[in-house]
């Protein structure tokens, strides 16, 4: 108030104007702060719940966490289900499904950038095209192949079928395309057969984007739900998003355990987006839309 | 997660003729299809038999242990005459789509202008919206069944302000705006990140001759925003469509597909179908028509895409 009317004493200087955007920003921040707060309230909720007592669940009381804290509800949902085996599964699972993502995407982006054979951009172009599939249409086949090869209930099931989805190469030809092939002529007149540039060459040069394909496969790998729903039915084979839908049984919802598990399923990817932002911003950006 | 690249040739850099000059091109080929050889043998295993498979199944009645039997298109032909559930799930899924492309598109494209104004706190809060996108959907599709439950915490901060709250999950007609909700939390992190991207390579000096020239803001944004950002809007848009058809965690842990059949969408119906009732041939036939379905929005949108998108700036 007493800016404005400062301000407004001395138009010609063109404070007002400024005060008055910067009255706009702290508005626009205390906006966006009930915003972002509202929008955060869910995981918020979550944590609160996984420290309540059953009873005190949906109890309306002012108060939020109840009366005590129940960190008990981690050791419920700890036993509940084989959860620590779980959480073991589902780091395998997002580990190697990462590693073999990015492994083979690396090999065939350097095949697409760097080489020449015939139908290498038709091949491209319906390995591309199947970006726009979506994957619930294969479900069916993987599992009656999964179920032929003896491989329900495992591990491998969970990793190999979703590992070999165009999104990785493309990523990865694109960073390549925009690199220079000095060094790599170089290499080769000082003999170095492809396989060494790669491995020596490219591989330092490609390493924002390798970690963006390997991040984002991680997630997902983390995160899925409908295959490991399909292919496992074995309690102790299962990733944490199967494992957190076994928390409702016949007698109802075990809301505390299934807060704390959700809150334990949660961190890792909050610790990568934390973490990773910056790569994770330089990878969307580089997803084909952000460079124009 | 996947990032659609755009397919046209102007957007694709060609691949440089340069390749290693000294490799012959036989010798080339060969080595290419070493490295090849892992990607497109999965990609052929994992992604093209299952896809061709999957139509083939479609035309046998085919349960998980017995023999399948061929029965040509009567899959296809009692999905569509003799099933009502097919209709309603379709319907179902195809309002689900529109409701949520439409609002997730909006917000988010509202968010990133608003995230893109507000100086050195944009990144920090792209990155807070963005946070559901990378947590287990089972883990937030549990906690908003928590919250929207009669007695949730969404029903007690109504009743703290006189409302009495209705049954979000239960209500056939609140259920299914309910999932929309739900998801549009999950997902629209994933667009104001992208459209952030887009926004921020529009360059500042082009708004302000624009501000100079007396554009005001709804101009600034018809005439300059909206076109620079129109590559970006499209891509979004087709990815928001894709995604919103195949809708599954949300009905199957919200609402189970009801109440009623109200909630149930087309991959929840397949995964029933398949796992459930031992109709994989039933579920096969469904999944292609989601995919039907999804081919002919994504060509249509392609072949639409010069009406409104903009590739020379």
């Amino acid at each position: 108030m007493t800016t404005d009317t400062l301000t407004r004493t001395d138009p010609q200087t063109g404070k007002r104007d400024r005060s008055r955007g910067r009255r706009g920003r702290i508005i626009s921040r205390t906006a966006m702060i009930v915003v972002g707060l509202g929008f955060i309230f869910p995981f918020i909720w979550m944590l609160a719940t996984s420290l309540k007592s059953t009873e005190e669940v949906f109890s309306t009381g002012a108060n939020f966490l109840g009366s005590h804290l129940a960190w008990s509800n981690y050791n419920t949902a700890w036993t509940l289900i084989p959860f620590g085996r779980i959480i073991v599964n589902s780091f395998i699972v997002a580990l190697a499904g990462a590693l073999l993502t990015t492994t083979v995407s690396l090999l065939s982006a350097y095949a697409f950038a760097r080489f020449r054979f015939r139908f290498r951009d038709r091949l491209f172009l319906l390995f591309l095209g199947t970006l726009v599939l979506p994957h619930e249409v294969l479900v069916i086949p993987l599992y009656i192949m999964m179920n032929k090869l003896g491989l329900v209930n495992s591990l491998v099931a969970l990793i190999v079928p979703f590992a070999f989805g165009a999104f990785g190469a493309f990523l990865i030809r694109q960073f390549l395309l925009t690199l220079p092939l000095d060094y790599e002529e170089a290499a080769r007149i000082d003999g170095a057969g492809s396989f060494r540039i790669l491995w020596s060459i490219i591989l330092p040069l490609v390493q924002a984007p390798l970690a963006v394909v390997g991040v984002f496969s991680f997630i997902d790998y983390w995160g899925s739900f409908l295959w490991p729903l399909i292919v496992i039915n074995d309690n102790t084979q299962g990733t944490i998003p199967l494992g957190l839908s076994m928390f409702s049984g016949e007698r109802g919802t075990d809301w505390g355990p299934l807060m704390a598990a959700s809150t334990l399923a949660v961190l890792p990817s909050l610790v990568v987006v934390i973490v990773l932002q910056k790569q994770l911003v330089k990878g969307i950006s580089m997803g084909g839309l952000g460079g124009r | 997660m996947i990032v659609l690249p755009e397919v046209n040739s102007e957007a694709m850099p060609a691949a440089p003729a340069a390749a290693p000059e000294r490799i012959q091109g036989r010798a080339q080929g060969r080595l290419a299809a070493l490295y090849l050889a892992p990607g497109m043998l999965g990609f052929l295993i994992f992604i093209i038999i299952p896809l061709v498979s999957s139509l083939a199944i479609s035309l046998y009645k085919w349960p998980l242990f017995g023999d399948p039997e061929f029965v040509g298109f009567d899959n296809y032909a009692s999905l569509f005459s003799s099933d009502p559930v097919f209709w309603t799930v379709l319907g179902n899924t195809l309002v689900f789509a529109v409701c949520y492309t439409v609002l997730n598109l909006g917000i988010s494209l509202g968010l990133a202008t608003w995230l893109h104004h507000i100086g050195k706190w944009g990144p920090f809060f792209r990155v807070l919206f963005f946070i559901p996108v990378v947590t287990p959907m089972t883990a937030n599709a549990l906690v908003w069944r928590l919250m929207l439950s009669d007695n949730g915490v969404v029903n007690s901060g109504l009743a703290g302000v006189g409302i009495h709250g209705p049954s979000w999950l239960s209500d056939s007609n609140l259920a299914m705006a309910s999932l929309i909700a739900m998801s549009l939390w999950q997902g629209i992190g994933y667009n104001i990140f992208v459209l952030g991207a887009g926004l921020s390579n529009i360059s500042p000096g082009l708004l302000e001759a624009a501000t100079i020239d007396g554009a005001g803001p709804w101009q600034r944004f018809y005439r300059i925003v909206f076109p620079m950002l129109s590559p970006t809007l499209f891509f979004c848009t087709v990815m928001t469509i894709i995604g919103s058809f195949k809708v599954f965690t949300q009905p199957y842990l919200l609402t189970l597909g009801g109440p009623g059949e109200s909630t149930n969408t087309i991959v929840l119906y397949l995964y029933r179908n398949g796992f459930s009732f031992d109709k994989m041939g039933y579920a096969s036939s469904l999944a292609w028509i989601l995919f039907v379905i999804v081919m002919l929005i994504t060509a249509l949108q392609f072949s639409q895409q010069k009406r409104w998108v903009n590739y020379d700036n």
